[in-house]
């Protein structure tokens, strides 16, 4: 999913850059309030592990692979600024010490990778747990579900990019249905990842998952029942 | 009741798996096009690609130059990614931290979702 150098022309990757450090900049803002200093590591880590298993690309289709974006997990994990700032992160490390993705597109990955990946796969998240069942169980399927849907999203913003801005000419309709298809196999590969890192999470620290917060905040704000969901 | 592990156990456990992933298990990754790049084959817009400008850097396409072990070459660019991303990311939220956060006190209550 990393966008190379000359893919998209460069009025739409300076613009591109101008919302990305937009974004960024509020998210760091963000960030700097809402996570608290002991947590600081744990920032690091999940950057970290995103980097890490961005490296397995697992095989979708015949000749094509994927591997996870992370921004969702990052924003499940320890809420969307902080998620987008870590893949930001990992983005800025893969551009410029493995020349992975453009530095013209620079702007147009962190948008698409982190910023629309965190908050377009929180938002889902947060929507999936509304409706689905307070129980435990339903943080690990709204977090692969939201996942899954936040790669879709991530290869929908790509081709919007491309519609405005794409060299090459290819057709804007056949690169949607393409880009939409693969990203939906990529997604589920995402999706099972994001759950399984959600739920082993889940098992050892569930006071480190934002996205259960509700269930151990304290009496005050959960259903001891649930707080013993987690812990028992 | 089970106990929650301590908070060093987590952190040392994740990056611990995070290097053994980067080290053991990418260099036996798919090498196959990732969803844009076979993208952009199929729909003909792959050679619009620019070389990168940092192409000739050392550890560029995640390998280590004068290492020629392919698999070693992968593994060690892995475990350099996870310490610097580590540091990178872990560093700047310090600083964010300190530069806006209330520096101590009890941790804010996010929004709760649902």
């Amino acid at each position: 999913m990393h966008i190379p150098d000359g893919f998209i022309d460069g009025g739409v990757s300076a613009g591109a850059a101008v919302v990305a450090a937009g974004g960024l900049g509020a998210s760091l803002k963000r960030a700097g309030q809402v996570l608290d200093e002991r947590r600081v590591p744990l920032a690091g880590l999940a950057a970290a592990f995103i980097f890490a298993v961005q490296m397995l690309n697992f095989p979708v289709a015949s000749g094509t692979s994927g591997h996870l974006l992370g921004g969702a997990l990052a924003a499940i994990l320890l809420g969307p600024s902080v998620g987008a700032v870590c893949v930001s992160v990992v983005l800025l490390v893969q551009a410029l010490l493995f020349a992975d993705g453009g530095l013209s597109a620079l702007g147009l990955n962190v948008l698409n990778m982190a910023l629309v990946t965190a908050f377009g796969g929180y938002l889902a998240f947060v929507a999936l747990r509304r409706v689905l069942p307070a129980r435990v169980g339903s943080v690990v399927v709204a977090s692969g579900v939201a996942a899954g849907l936040s790669v879709v999203l991530s290869s929908v913003a790509f081709t919007a990019e491309y519609a405005i801005g794409g060299a090459g000419g290819a057709s804007v309709g056949t690169v949607v249905g393409a880009m939409v298809g693969v990203h939906v196999l990529i997604g589920i590969g995402e999706g099972i990842i994001t759950g399984l890192v959600v739920g082993a999470v889940l098992a050892s620290r569930p006071d480190l998952v934002v996205g259960a917060r509700d269930f151990h905040l304290g009496p005050a704000s959960s259903p001891a029942a649930l707080r013993a969901e987690v812990t028992s | 009741m089970k106990r929650p592990v301590r908070f060093a156990v987590f952190l040392v456990a994740g990056l611990a798996l995070a290097a053994a992933l980067a080290f053991f298990v990418s260099p036996r990754a798919s090498g196959e096009p990732d969803g844009l790049d076979r993208v952009a084959i199929d729909e003909g817009f792959a050679e619009t690609e620019a070389d990168h400008a940092l192409a000739d850097t050392p550890t560029a396409g995640y390998g280590v130059e004068g290492v020629d072990d392919e698999r070693l070459s992968t593994g060690l660019a892995g475990v350099i990614g996870v310490a610097l991303t580590f540091a990178v990311a872990g560093g700047l939220m310090l600083v964010v931290r300190r530069a806006g956060g209330r520096s101590s006190g009890e941790p804010e209550r996010p929004t709760v979702p649902g």
